[in-house]
C-alpha cells in the first residue's frame, strides 16, 4: 500500500504533492500560488508548469525541476508517477501514484469539459480518488464559456461608452477569457493589467493566440471607452481602478453563478466561466475513475462526502487549512 | 416574464441609484399594461398569491433534489428562489408567459392542476426567469430596491412630485391603470377618497446629540413621552373606523371594541398601549393582544387597550398636513377638550433644557416609555423620514457581556457570511445557556474577523448552525430584559446587538445568570 496522509505527504519516497512551505522534494501539480510555492528543493511537475513557476518566482524558485509530459512516467523507489492533463490551465496536471498493488490520483484543480486551448482532462482510473471540491454543490451547473462571452459582447455593443473592466485570474482565467474572445470573433485591441502581460506571452508563445494586448497605463488613459480591461479580481476595488471612467466591472467565476454574490462584490455583469469542476463534472469523475475511495480538499466537501456515500463509495474531506474560502472573491 | 426577469437581474447588479431609476423607467415606458403594474406590484410588495407560498416550491425542488443537498444548498446561497432556480434543470427551451397571463392561469388552475402547471413552467423557463418567478411568491424580493425608489421612478416617468405619489399610493388599485395614464398625461390625477385610505407616516431619527441638540433651540421643540406600544393611524368617519399599522396595514380586526367606540370624521396618529384609563401598562403586556388575530370577548376584557394620540393628518375634511405641529397640536387640544376614551392625548413634557430631558428619558417607570420624542414645532406632517424634524432619544441601553454560543449564516447581501449569533451565559449549575440572539452591531470588517471566527472554531454542526467554542465574549447592548418562561435562562432581552466584541476578555469574567437577574430585575 502507498502511504499518503492528509497533508498530501507520500511517506514511502519522502515527497509532498503541492507543500504549502518548503521541504525537499514536491511534485506540483500546477502554477498557481495556493499550490506552487517558491523554495523547494526537488520540484516534480509538468515543462509548462516549472516555466510558470520561474516567471512568477524567478529562476532559482527550486534547486532542481525534473519535468515530464503528460502521459510519461518516472518511478521514485517502488513507486511511479504518471501525470495526466487536469484541464484547469496550461501545465495543469493530475498525480497518479502506482504501485503493482494499488493506483492513487490527486486530480489538483481539474475541468473536464472541452476547452480547446488545454490538453483535454482524462479520466484515470484508481482506487483512491483525491480530488477537489471547490464547486461541490449541485447549484453549481456552468453553461458554455461561449454563451457568458456573447452575452458580454452583446452589452459592450450596446454601452459603447463605458469601459469594461474584467476581473480575472492573472494565471490561466485571463487568458482563456481573451482567448475566448478571440474565437468569438472581437479583434478590437485588449489591454491588460501589469501583472498578467508575462503570463500572457508565456501563452502566446505556447501557440495560444491572444491576438493584439496593450498595457492599461495612463498614457493610453483615452483609448478606453468601449474597450476590454482584463485585470486580477483584486484590482477591480483598487485604487488601480479608479483611473478608468465609466466602468462596468465584470468578474469571470464559477463563483458568479449566485447572483447574490455577484451583487455583493459589486459585480454588474457576472460570466459564470470556470477552470474547476462543476456538480455534474466533479460527480461523474468520481464514477468514472472507479474510485472506492475518496478524498476531498478545498472546497464544499459535505455535499460531495454525502452524495459519495449515498451511492456507497467511502468519502473523508481533508482540510487543507490554507485554502479558506477567502479565496473565492 | 422575460422582460421582468431581464429588469429584475439588472437590478440586482446594479448598484448606482441613477441607473436603477433608469432601468425602471424603461421598463414602465416599454411594457403593456397590465403587465408593468404586476410588476408594480411586485417591486413595491403589494402582488399577493395566497395559495402559493415558499413552501410549495421547497415542496417541489424536494421530489426532484435529495433533501440534504438542497438543504446544504440553501444554506450556501441564503436566497430561495435562487437556490431552487440554480437547482432546477430546464427541459426544453422556451420562455415562460407573460406576467399577466400566467397569474390569470394561475388564478384560474384549481388547486390539483395548480402543481403540473407550475411544474411545467419551470421546466421549460431560463434560470434567470425561474428566479424572478420564484421570487414573486417567497415573500421580498430582496434586490436592492426599495418601493421608495420604484416610486421615485413613476415620478421620474410622470414627472410629477414623489410626494404626490406617495400621498395617493394606498388608495391606488392593482393593476395601476389610472396611474399610469396620469403619469403618461392621458388622464387624470387619480382620485381618492382620504378616509378610505392609510396615510404614510411621518417618521423620527434617531437623536445624535452632539450633532443634534448642540445648536438647537429648546424652545422650537415639543417633548413627549416615547410609548412602548405600536404606532397606530385611526381612520375615522361615518362608516366607522379602521386602524392601521406603521406599515399600512389594517389591525382593525384585532381591536373590536377600540373601533367600535370611535366616531368622528378624522385621521390622527398615536401609540396603542395596554391598559387602561390612560394608564399603559408593558409592551410585554400588549404583545397578547397582538398575537391574537379575532380576541374573544373574555380575552378583550382580560387584556384591555386604548390609543394615545399625538398628532392629526385630517379633521373634518381639512388636510391639516401642511399646517405646523403647533397648529395641529391646538386641533387636538380642543378635540380632547371632553372625554374620548379609549383615545386620550399624549401629553406633552414642559422642559427649559436639553439636560432635563436627557434625565426624564433615563427614568423608567415600569417600562411603559422607552425614552422621549422631540419635535420641532414648526414642522408640517411630512410623510417619511424627514430630516431635522423629529427624533427619537431612547433611553440608554443597558449593557451585558455574553459567550458565542452558535452561528448562523445571514440571508441575502449576508448569505456568505455567519452573522447571526446566539450567545448566553452561564447559570448556577455552570451550564452555559442562551439569553438571545443578535444580528447587528458589528462593522462589516469586524463581521470579517467573527466570520473567521466561527469558521476556524466550529466544534458541531446541526444543518445550517454551527456550534463553536465557548471562547468568545462579547458586550451586548440591549433595550429591556424582562421575564420569560419560552427560555431556558428565563430571561428575554428587548432588541439584543452588538456593542463591543471582547476579543481578550477570559469567559470566567462574564457575569452569570443569578448576577444578571439580580441587577437588571429586581
Amino acid at each position: 500500500m502507498i502511504s499518503i496522509d492528509n497533508k498530501l505527504y507520500i511517506k514511502d519516497i519522502d515527497t509532498y504533492i503541492d507543500p504549502f512551505f518548503p521541504v525537499e522534494r514536491a511534485i506540483i501539480t500546477h502554477g498557481h500560488a495556493d499550490h506552487a510555492r517558491a523554495g523547494h528543493k526537488h520540484v516534480l511537475c509538468t515543462p509548462e508548469t516549472s516555466e510558470i513557476m520561474k516567471i512568477r518566482y524567478g529562476e532559482n524558485c527550486a534547486s532542481s525541476f525534473q519535468t515530464i509530459k503528460y502521459g510519461h512516467s518516472v518511478k521514485i523507489g517502488k513507486i511511479s508517477v504518471t501525470l495526466y492533463p487536469a484541464g484547469h490551465i496550461l501545465g495543469s496536471a493530475q498525480v497518479l501514484l502506482e504501485t503493482p498493488k494499488d493506483r492513487i490520483v490527486v486530480t489538483g484543480d481539474y475541468k473536464t469539459i472541452l476547452d480547446r486551448h488545454l490538453d483535454p482532462f482524462e479520466v484515470v482510473p484508481c482506487d483512491l480518488l483525491i480530488t477537489e471540491a471547490t464547486f461541490g454543490l449541485p447549484i453549481f451547473k456552468f453553461n458554455k464559456p461561449e454563451m457568458e462571452i456573447e452575452r458580454l459582447l452583446d452589452n459592450i455593443s450596446k454601452h459603447r461608452e463605458n469601459t469594461f473592466l474584467i476581473g480575472a485570474y492573472s494565471l490561466g482565467k485571463a487568458q482563456r477569457i481573451i482567448w475566448l474572445l478571440r474565437e468569438a470573433g472581437f479583434s478590437d485591441d485588449i489591454f491588460v493589467h501589469g501583472s498578467m502581460d508575462k503570463l500572457c506571452d508565456f501563452y502566446q508563445s505556447k501557440g495560444i493566440r491572444l491576438g493584439t494586448l496593450r498595457k492599461a497605463t495612463l498614457d493610453n488613459k483615452k483609448d478606453f471607452k468601449g474597450k476590454i480591461i482584463v485585470a486580477p479580481p483584486s484590482a477591480l476595488k483598487d485604487r488601480w481602478s479608479r483611473r478608468f471612467e465609466n466602468i462596468t466591472r465584470c468578474y469571470a467565476s464559477g463563483w458568479m453563478q449566485v447572483k447574490q454574490r455577484a451583487k455583493q462584490s459589486q459585480i454588474e455583469i457576472p460570466l459564470v466561466i470556470s477552470d474547476h469542476s462543476d456538480w455534474n463534472e466533479l460527480t461523474n469523475t468520481i464514477k468514472q475513475t472507479g474510485a472506492q475511495k475518496v478524498w476531498i480538499t478545498h472546497g464544499r466537501e459535505d455535499a460531495l462526502k454525502y452524495w459519495c456515500e449515498k451511492i456507497g463509495i467511502q468519502a473523508e474531506p481533508l482540510s487543507l487549512q490554507h485554502r479558506d474560502e477567502r479565496n473565492e472573491l | 416574464m422575460k422582460a421582468f426577469s431581464n429588469l429584475l437581474s439588472d437590478l440586482i447588479l446594479t448598484s448606482s441609484r441613477n441607473r436603477k431609476l433608469a432601468l425602471l423607467e424603461q421598463y414602465f415606458s416599454s411594457t403593456p399594461d397590465p403587465d408593468r403594474g404586476y410588476a408594480l406590484a411586485a417591486l413595491t410588495g403589494s402582488l399577493n398569491f395566497k395559495n402559493i407560498k415558499a413552501s410549495f416550491f421547497k415542496d417541489l425542488i424536494k421530489e426532484k433534489q435529495d433533501e440534504h443537498l438542497f438543504d446544504l444548498s440553501y444554506d450556501y446561497v441564503g436566497d430561495l428562489a435562487e437556490t431552487i432556480s440554480l437547482l432546477w434543470d430546464q427541459e426544453k427551451s422556451g420562455n415562460m408567459p407573460r406576467l399577466s397571463y400566467l397569474f390569470e392561469n394561475l388564478k384560474k388552475a384549481k388547486t390539483d392542476e395548480l402543481k403540473n402547471y407550475i411544474i411545467n413552467i419551470l421546466n421549460i423557463s431560463t434560470g434567470d426567469q425561474r428566479w424572478a418567478f420564484i421570487k414573486l411568491f417567497t415573500g421580498g424580493l430582496r434586490i436592492g430596491v426599495s418601493s421608495r425608489l420604484v416610486k421615485q421612478a413613476l415620478a421620474n416617468y410622470g414627472n410629477v412630485d414623489l410626494d404626490e405619489i406617495e400621498k395617493i399610493w394606498h388608495g391606488l388599485h392593482f393593476p395601476y391603470i389610472n396611474l399610469f395614464l396620469w403619469l403618461e398625461n392621458k388622464g387624470s390625477k387619480p382620485k381618492i377618497s382620504i378616509y378610505d385610505i392609510f396615510h404614510p407616516m411621518m417618521l423620527a431619527h434617531p437623536l445624535v446629540m452632539e450633532k443634534d441638540l448642540v445648536t438647537a433651540n429648546p424652545k422650537d421643540f415639543v417633548a413627549e413621552y416615547k410609548w412602548d406600544g405600536i404606532r397606530v393611524q385611526i381612520v375615522s368617519h361615518g362608516e366607522g373606523c379602521r386602524l392601521y399599522s406603521r406599515t399600512g396595514d389594517e389591525v382593525s380586526n384585532s381591536f373590536p371594541e377600540i373601533i367600535k367606540t370611535i366616531q368622528g370624521n378624522f385621521v390622527l396618529d398615536g401609540e396603542l398601549l395596554a391598559g387602561i384609563n390612560n394608564d399603559p401598562k408593558t409592551f410585554n403586556d400588549l404583545q397578547q393582544r397582538l398575537n391574537k388575530k379575532a380576541p374573544s370577548e373574555k380575552f378583550i376584557k382580560k387584556n384591555p387597550c386604548f390609543i394615545k394620540v399625538y398628532d392629526v393628518l385630517f379633521f373634518n375634511g381639512d388636510d391639516l398636513r401642511d399646517k405646523t405641529l403647533i397648529e395641529r397640536k391646538k386641533v387636538l387640544n380642543s378635540y380632547f377638550s371632553t372625554n374620548r376614551s379609549p383615545m386620550f392625548l399624549s401629553e406633552t413634557i414642559d422642559f427649559k433644557d436639553w439636560r432635563f430631558l436627557d434625565k426624564i428619558r433615563d427614568i423608567s417607570n415600569k417600562q411603559i416609555h422607552e425614552g422621549v420624542m422631540i419635535k420641532l414645532v414648526s414642522s408640517p406632517y411630512i410623510a417619511g423620514r424627514p430630516r431635522g424634524k423629529w427624533f427619537k432619544w431612547k433611553r440608554n441601553p443597558k449593557n451585558v457581556d455574553a459567550i458565542i454560543m452558535y452561528a448562523q449564516r445571514g440571508h441575502g447581501k449576508r448569505s456568505s457570511f455567519y452573522s447571526d449569533y446566539t450567545f448566553g451565559v452561564f447559570n448556577k449549575e455552570k451550564e452555559l445557556v442562551p439569553i438571545g440572539k443578535a444580528y447587528s452591531g458589528f462593522s462589516d470588517e469586524e463581521l470579517n474577523k467573527l466570520d473567521k471566527f466561527v469558521r476556524t472554531k466550529t466544534i458541531n454542526r446541526f444543518g445550517p448552525v454551527r456550534e463553536v467554542e465557548k471562547t468568545l465574549v462579547v458586550e451586548i447592548a440591549f433595550d429591556e430584559m424582562s421575564l420569560s418562561n419560552r427560555h431556558k435562562s428565563g430571561i428575554a432581552l428587548r432588541f439584543p446587538r452588538f456593542k463591543r466584541i471582547r476579543w481578550d476578555k477570559p469567559t470566567n469574567e462574564v457575569e452569570t445568570l443569578e448576577q444578571i437577574r439580580k441587577s437588571f430585575l429586581e
